[in-house]
């Protein structure tokens, strides 16, 4: 990371964000379009993800039973694939979301914290850092699911509370680099008292760095929760989630392929346009750090 | 130099002391570990007993050091269901895991590579748009949803492959494919950065004006020259495979290590589950090392600021 931010002449706001938006806009419309679907999934379902109809079993997609048609096909009980799918993008972005929420503001405060006061403290916080990710994520989420149970709570606060690390480092690295510019010393000079310091100077500047952490992790949590529940850790039935979907349509391979087809398809698609949206957030708001 | 060495085997050192400590005090989150490992319908008494055999009744800095110690001679306890030593199931899911891994590292190592090669040389062509698509989807497909698309496609439809278990060479190669692809996508990336940045070096023109053939030029000295930074990353892709184990031995009923965890989540088999978690640790934290010691001793600069 270099040391001084080199102030460069901005381009014109209205020109680079038309460009910016030409580049990213079918996956802005992807996402949108899944993050509506989840906001009223109940609306927009055509049917209770949950009512089985045992006369319509593993049927096709297009197919229409005793006037009810399913467009993406029934499962093994005959529950209406496209309703579950719908369903299931409310529970994917929903665990996201706020594992996401949980671990920003725990790394954050904690890297902010670290880098602010140095010291033990930081080489405690900084440690404990290191600690919690040098366990792979998955053995992680999985030894404490195994001690808490499954369940979608649950898989929300495994989720936030194994993944702050990165967050952390973020915040205590762009928190160090702030901490020794001119205007910070000029605010303490001026008695400013630390809660001030670091929500009015400190989380300003670090938070465009913050935003792409947390956009790259979305998509990342968006997977964990599919193979949390993919491996039966996550969300439980009959809560329709993708993952689950996924792990039941594996059983079906040789009569239902459309089981396991759609949702996998659902998870790659909001997962590619997150990842795309975050790549150009980080070339937009922190063009130091690439990969 | 040495003094770089000892100061990551130091922290290398504090992390597995820290990550024994975090399972220690992960696994008495939920209170008493005994609930854990008992069926739905245990009395009383079973749990008192099973709390007195297991040694929960005594007080925790006593039980985190009994814990500490066995440990220390490797003692990961018994499974609660098949009452012999953890080690011992463990050690005969190992190579399975291992094998799998080394599948999945070949097919990164073996697409990943050229493919960044590619993308390098022919930059802003269509073959490279071409190919920066095919690294994103590979980067973005859930394992289990593209090792199902392979078991329909192959296995179902085309009848060629062996959907799932182990049986012959054949079974190896549709699970390597999906642990291999998110690796592979990885490897095209760091070689396509590594090889853009050797080829505008002035050895390479002169390279090219004695005439030499530009295959040659890219087998002969860029690859050596980009190598570097592959050869440290493996490290690092090695533990992400074997992490990703876990997903793709259960798509494939691959009886690995990621399967064992799996099942002995579902049996409360919290032993073993626990061994699981400590050697994913521990392998991990030790090829995190290698990649810094693999990294120092090719490029000095990182020894000499003592940083990593």
């Amino acid at each position: 990371m270099s040391d001084v931010a080199v102030p460069q002449a901005p381009p014109s706001p209205a020109i680079s964000l038309r460009r910016e938006l030409r580049a990213i806009w079918p996956f802005l419309l992807i996402f949108g379009a899944f993050a509506l679907l989840a906001l009223l999934a109940p609306l927009i379902a055509p049917y209770n993800p949950n009512s089985q109809n045992l006369l319509a079993r593993l049927k096709p997609p297009g197919t229409t039973v005793r006037g009810i048609f399913y467009a993406l096909g029934t499962d093994e009980v005959g529950r209406d694939l496209l309703s579950r799918l719908i369903h299931g993008a409310r529970v994917s972005l929903v665990v996201a979301l706020l594992s996401v929420m949980v671990s920003t503001v725990i790394g954050t405060t904690l890297g902010m914290i670290a880098g602010f006061y140095r010291g033990i403290v930081e080489v405690i916080i900084m440690r404990l850092v290191d600690i919690v990710l040098s366990i792979p994520a998955i053995l992680l989420a999985i030894i404490t699911i195994a001690v808490l149970g499954p369940g979608l709570q649950n898989v929300i606060i495994v989720l936030g509370f194994t993944r702050w690390p990165r967050y952390a480092r973020v915040a205590y690295g762009q928190t160090l680099t702030v901490t020794g510019l001119t205007y910070m010393r000029a605010s303490v000079f001026n008695g400013a008292g630390v809660l001030r310091l670091l929500l009015r100077h400190v989380l300003p500047n670090i938070a465009g760095a913050i935003i792409v952490v947390a956009t790259l992790e979305f998509g990342l949590m968006v997977l964990f929760e599919a193979g949390l529940s993919f491996l039966g850790l996550g969300v439980q039935p009959p809560t329709p989630s993708w993952g689950s979907i996924l792990s039941v349509g594996r059983n079906y391979l040789g009569t239902a392929w459309w089981i396991a087809t759609f949702p996998g398809l659902c998870l790659f698609l909001l997962v590619l346009s997150v990842n795309l949206i975050g790549d150009h957030l980080r070339d937009r708001l922190d063009p130091r750090s690439s990969r | 130099m040495s003094r770089f060495f000892l100061r990551r085997l130091l922290q290398s050192a504090v992390a597995i002391f820290g990550v024994v400590t975090l399972v220690f005090f992960i696994q008495r989150l939920a209170g008493d570990p005994t609930l854990l490992m008992l069926p739905d319908g245990a009395t009383r008494d079973d749990i008192e007993t099973l709390r007195h055999q297991l040694g929960f009744d005594r007080p925790l800095a006593v039980q985190y050091l009994d814990y500490l110690w066995d440990l220390l001679r490797l003692d990961l306890g018994q499974s609660l269901i098949q009452r012999i030593p953890v080690l011992d199931i463990m050690a005969s899911r190992v190579p399975y895991t291992l094998y799998l891994a080394s599948g999945g590292l070949v097919v990164a190592l073996g697409v990943g590579v050229p493919v960044g090669i590619v993308m390098a040389v022919r930059r802003d062509t269509r073959l490279e748009r071409f190919l920066a698509a095919f690294v994103l989807i590979g980067q973005s497909m859930p394992t289990f949803w593209s090792g199902i698309l392979l078991i329909l496609l192959f296995a179902v439809t085309l009848g060629v492959m062996p959907s799932s278990g182990v049986d012959g060479f054949r079974s190896i190669i549709l699970p390597s494919i999906a642990l291999g692809a998110l690796t592979m996508a990885t490897f095209a990336r760091v070689t396509r950065t590594a090889v853009l940045e050797e080829l505008g070096r002035d050895y390479v023109s002169t390279a090219q004006a004695k005439g030499l053939l530009f295959r040659r030029v890219i087998r002969r000295h860029i690859l050596r020259n980009a190598a570097t930074p592959i050869i440290t990353i493996s490290a690092l892709e090695i533990a992400n495979l074997l992490a990703g184990a876990v997903i793709v031995e259960t798509v494939f009923a691959w009886p690995g290590l990621g399967q064992l965890a799996v099942q002995a989540i579902a049996a409360r088999d919290f032993p073993i589950v626990q061994g699981i978690v400590l050697l994913g640790a521990f392998v991990s934290i030790a090829l995190n090392l290698a990649a810094d010691i693999l990294y120092s001793a090719v490029d000095p600069r990182i020894r000499l600021e003592g940083k990593t």
